[in-house]
């Protein structure tokens, strides 16, 4: 509703009837008052949450950190998450708007500065981040009793403001039914304030748009690459061909007189190359002269690297857990199993190549990007720069896919926009934009990748077929060691990122122990959608469907009866069996042709995920994946639509991976350039998808990482099922 | 000075332009247009789908001296056909995008799908988008997205709507004079 009508509305509101009577008779013509009307003026008293995009009209009411209520009536949700995907602009909003009562079409989102202390992840401390799948779960009470809080505040003003009982005031679908006033904003700001029963939830739950759709149908959404400043320089830099290479020297006049070309400058990691637009700048950095120093980088192949594992593999390393006596137990078992698997290194490969804008004036540093890690980053960025932090400021924009690579502790080409402005600074541009641009080969050679892996595992079956002992043992090098967050995550020498999914296996064996080794390599590596849980999900699901078939057990039912303790994972799995007709056979293929089909479970980041897998395979061993049936456990499905994409989405992530990706060093080159050589899920190769929800009442846990694991043991399953063999190297390749 | 348009705008390019220079950078740098997204610049991803004369077409691979005089190139800036928008909207419907980043291109892709074909098969749906990578794999959606826009299109022909032409949109703009330097890029 117009503001410029109400007032009037307000002001001519006949004296001889009583305002509420008024008031009531526009509440029963179904009219009412909108929110704005509640904070007129008042708005010296927002706690404005500083600079951010498309804000909203001037004037409004500001009652916490996470919420504006504009003039024209829009609620804009200041969302601290980044938006890669994942649905945090759709989700967090909902959150707002279901405890404020907002009309949905009122809803506008906003990206949060960067802010340790009012936008840090709750979960994380005094630190701004989005990762782990956190951002639904430690959002979830705080978002609410903001809207909740700014509900009560508007409240009390109405009801101060025609003197009625609060109790009388009514909120419903962004319409206030009695009563007026222009003091909200004076309101005090309430504290803890009871959010609303599950039971009158109007958006949790439900089926609410994403807020982005239209801006990501139509072009408009702005990510970095579209950043358009007056001014704007655009940098490509030459990286070294080899991880850690130092430039020996380079030669500037190379390209000097090349069209478009500014400047060519040295930065920590490589030669950048400044240009007036892309294609001057990618040309000349591909013809600039860089000498590298041969003495310098890491020179070690995918070959040598496994075998080293495989060496480190043949003794115990540091223990992550012991129950009971594994070893005994299955030295004394009736029949005893064993399997090692082999994960390459993984590029996130996102489809837009990493980027940053950075605008470095005299005490302010501005940046555009989407990342993961805000306040790390603005730490980062003031270091460079030689400012502090809070004179840094961040643009949040969306990403165009992340996937954990923009969210790297070390800000690798953040500090590298960051070193460029800095270079400019020094040769007179300061206060020059510049926009850092990867090519996609600077992208998938740049490092940062999940790490190989090298796994071995033993089991033994007593003479009824139980599982007497399980000895796990994991090689790869550490994520967080080296980083900030290796005093948090590093306990007793095993980083929990390494070992995810592997120390709480939730089958009930007696005797289980995970022991870890965690070589350096040299080559960059960091957390990847669902970090540990990419290998250990497959190690362990296809090893313990490898021990039912040995046991003559159903696979589903095999697992059923290790899992009492866990129910969720219980309901998760039989709801996934249940949707995909498990007690029914499948449907036999062409005479040619093996089908099979293969079940996994497995719970990251604290939701549960069970998936079912139909594959065909052909004569040639080459096969496809027709169909999965996936159920999620995550408890309150607050945009069940969301979580279904995320499902989907994580299945074709996870397929990518599973069917072909691999990132291997020759000589401590990276072999693959772009997704002609590192090919990834295409339409023609993704299978039907069901998602199926098990309903909850349980707080939300994140749904962006646990579809991604239980795909490929699912899939392996499947082919085990379908062939009798049993593949233990990814990706799978042929069958 | 090659001379074609863009989204029925007439651009002359100057001389001083990289006879090299990819489409794709023509319409993100000089034109501004960035809707259209560089992915890969080697015709392996798709997120730089353009229409030229109707037809889908990697931008990141077409350079300037490939481009005929008098061609025209449509991005989802300037997607006004009936086709195009009943994709849009049946994006938008079936919430397709997640981190949106290829999604132009994916329109852009289905768009020249449905123009060619009304009812396309699952089979015709892999040929056309299978150039078309997207990392979220948002695919299940694209296809029903497609199927939804399809069967949306056929309704509204069934009740006598007019298919809407690039003709009917937008009055022609006056021509832009695209220079070498994006900073000076001038409107002519």
């Amino acid at each position: 509703m117009n503001p410029m009508r109400m007032r009037p509305l307000n002001d001519v509101a006949p004296s001889a009837v009583s305002r509420r009577v008024f008031l009531q008779s526009a509440a029963a013509a179904g009219a009412g008052f909108s929110l704005a009307i509640f904070f007129g003026d008042a708005v010296a008293q927002m706690s404005a949450p500083g600079r951010t995009q498309g804000a909203a009209a001037p004037g409004g009411f500001a009652p916490n950190a996470f919420l504006k209520i504009g003039v024209d009536s829009s609620v804009t949700v200041v969302v601290k998450h980044l938006e890669m995907g994942q649905g945090t602009y759709t989700g967090l909003p909902t959150l707002v708007a279901d405890e404020l009562d907002a009309a949905w079409s009122q809803v506008r989102v906003e990206g949060a500065p960067a802010d340790n202390q009012r936008y840090n992840n709750l979960f994380w401390g005094p630190a701004q981040g989005t990762g782990g799948s956190t951002a639904m779960a430690n959002s979830f009470d705080q978002y609410r009793q903001a809207g909740a809080a700014a509900r009560a505040m508007l409240m009390g003003a109405a009801a101060q403001a025609w003197s009625v009982p609060a109790a009388s005031i009514q909120i419903k679908n962004g319409v206030v039914f009695h009563g007026s006033g222009r003091n909200a904003a004076k309101q005090p700001v309430p504290g803890n304030v009871k959010v609303k029963d599950a039971a009158d939830f109007v958006y949790i739950g439900k089926h609410v748009p994403r807020t982005d759709s239209k801006a990501k149908a139509n072009g408009t959404a702005t990510f970095t690459q579209d950043v358009k400043l007056p001014g704007l320089l655009t940098a490509v830099v030459a990286h070294p061909p080899r991880f850690g290479q130092k430039v020996k020297r380079f030669d500037s006049a190379s390209v000097q007189g090349l069209p478009g070309v500014r400047y060519v400058v040295e930065v920590p990691n490589g030669v950048a190359v400044v240009a007036t637009n892309f294609w001057s700048a990618k040309k000349a950095r591909d013809a600039l002269k860089v000498e590298w120093d041969e003495t310098t980088g890491v020179k070690v192949s995918s070959a040598e690297i496994m075998t080293e594992f495989k060496r480190l593999a043949t003794t115990p390393g540091t223990s992550a857990k012991n129950e009971g006596d594994a070893g005994r137990a299955i030295e004394g078992a009736a029949r005893k199993f064993e399997a090692a698997f082999e994960f390459p290194f993984l590029a996130h490969a996102a489809m837009e190549p990493m980027n940053c804008v950075v605008r470095l004036d005299a005490e302010r540093c501005e940046v555009w990007n989407g990342q993961q890690f805000q306040t790390a980053d603005q730490a980062a960025v003031a270091k460079v720069v030689g400012l502090k932090p809070e004179q840094v400021t961040i643009n949040m924009l969306f990403a165009g896919g992340s996937f954990g690579r923009r969210a790297n502790p070390a800000s690798d080409f953040v500090i590298e926009a960051a070193a460029i402005a800095h270079a400019l600074a020094t040769v007179g541009q300061r206060g020059v934009p510049v926009k850092l641009v990867w090519t996609r080969e600077d992208d998938m050679k740049a490092g940062y990748y999940r790490p190989a892996y090298y796994h071995t595992l033993k089991a033994g079956l007593d003479a009824d077929s139980n599982v007497v002992g399980w000895q796990h043992r994991i090689v790869g090098q550490s994520i967080v060691s080296g980083t900030p967050f290796e005093a948090m995550m590093v306990k007793d020498g095993i980083d929990a990122t390494s070992v995810e999914g592997a120390v709480n296996l939730p089958y009930a064996i007696p005797n289980l122990s995970v022991d870890l080794h965690s070589p350096k390599v040299g080559v960059p590596v960091l957390w990847w959608r669902s970090v540990g849980s990419t290998h250990t999900a497959y190690s362990t699901e296809t090893f313990v469907d490898e021990l039912a078939v040995a046991a003559g057990k159903d696979p589903v039912a095999f697992r059923k009866a290790l899992l009492a303790k866990h129910p969720r994972h219980l309901a998760a799995l039989e709801l996934a069996a249940d949707k995909a007709g498990w007690d029914k056979p499948l449907a036999a293929g062409k005479p040619d042709e093996k089908r099979g089909r293969g079940v996994a479970v497995h719970e990251s980041f604290n939701t549960m995920v069970a998936q079912v897998a139909e594959v065909t395979v052909d004569r040639n061993g080459k096969f496809k994946v027709d169909r999965v049936v996936c159920a999620v456990h995550c408890g309150i499905a607050v945009n069940p639509d969301v979580v279904r994409a995320q499902m989907e989405g994580g299945i074709g992530f996870g397929l990518s991976a599973a069917l072909y990706s691999a990132i291997t060093l020759s000589d401590g080159r990276i072999e693959q350039s772009n997704f002609h050589d590192y090919p990834v899920l295409r339409i023609n190769e993704m299978p039907a998808i069901e998602v199926h929800i098990v309903p909850s009442t349980d707080k939300p846990s994140g749904v962006g990482e646990p579809g991604v694991p239980v795909i490929a043991p699912a899939v392996a399953n499947a082919l085990a099922a379908a062939t009798g063999k049993r593949i233990r190297t990814l990706p799978l390749g042929t069958v | 000075m090659p001379t074609f348009f863009v989204n029925q705008a007439r651009v002359d390019i100057a001389a001083s332009v990289p006879s090299d220079t990819p489409l794709l950078w023509i319409l993100r740098d000089n034109l501004n247009l960035t809707g259209t997204k560089y992915g890969c610049g080697i015709a392996q991803c798709g997120a730089c789908t353009v229409h030229i004369d109707g037809k889908p077409a990697r931008s990141c691979v077409v350079p300037l001296s490939a481009i005929k005089t008098g061609v025209e190139v449509t991005t989802i800036e300037g997607l006004r056909t009936g086709v195009g928008k009943a994709v849009q909207t049946a994006w938008e419907k079936l919430d397709v995008p997640q981190c949106g980043y290829c999604q132009s291109g994916q329109v852009m892709s289905a768009t020249a799908l449905l123009a060619q074909k009304k009812n396309p098969t699952d089979a015709d749906i892999d040929a056309a988008m299978a150039g078309n990578v997207c990392r979220c794999a948002t695919y299940v959606r694209i296809r029903a997205a497609i199927k939804e826009a399809a069967g949306a299109l056929v309704k509204a022909e069934g009740g006598g709507a007019r298919e809407l032409h690039q003709a009917d949109c937008d009055a022609v703009a006056p021509g832009r004079l695209v220079s070498g330097d994006n900073s000076r890029a001038v409107l002519a």
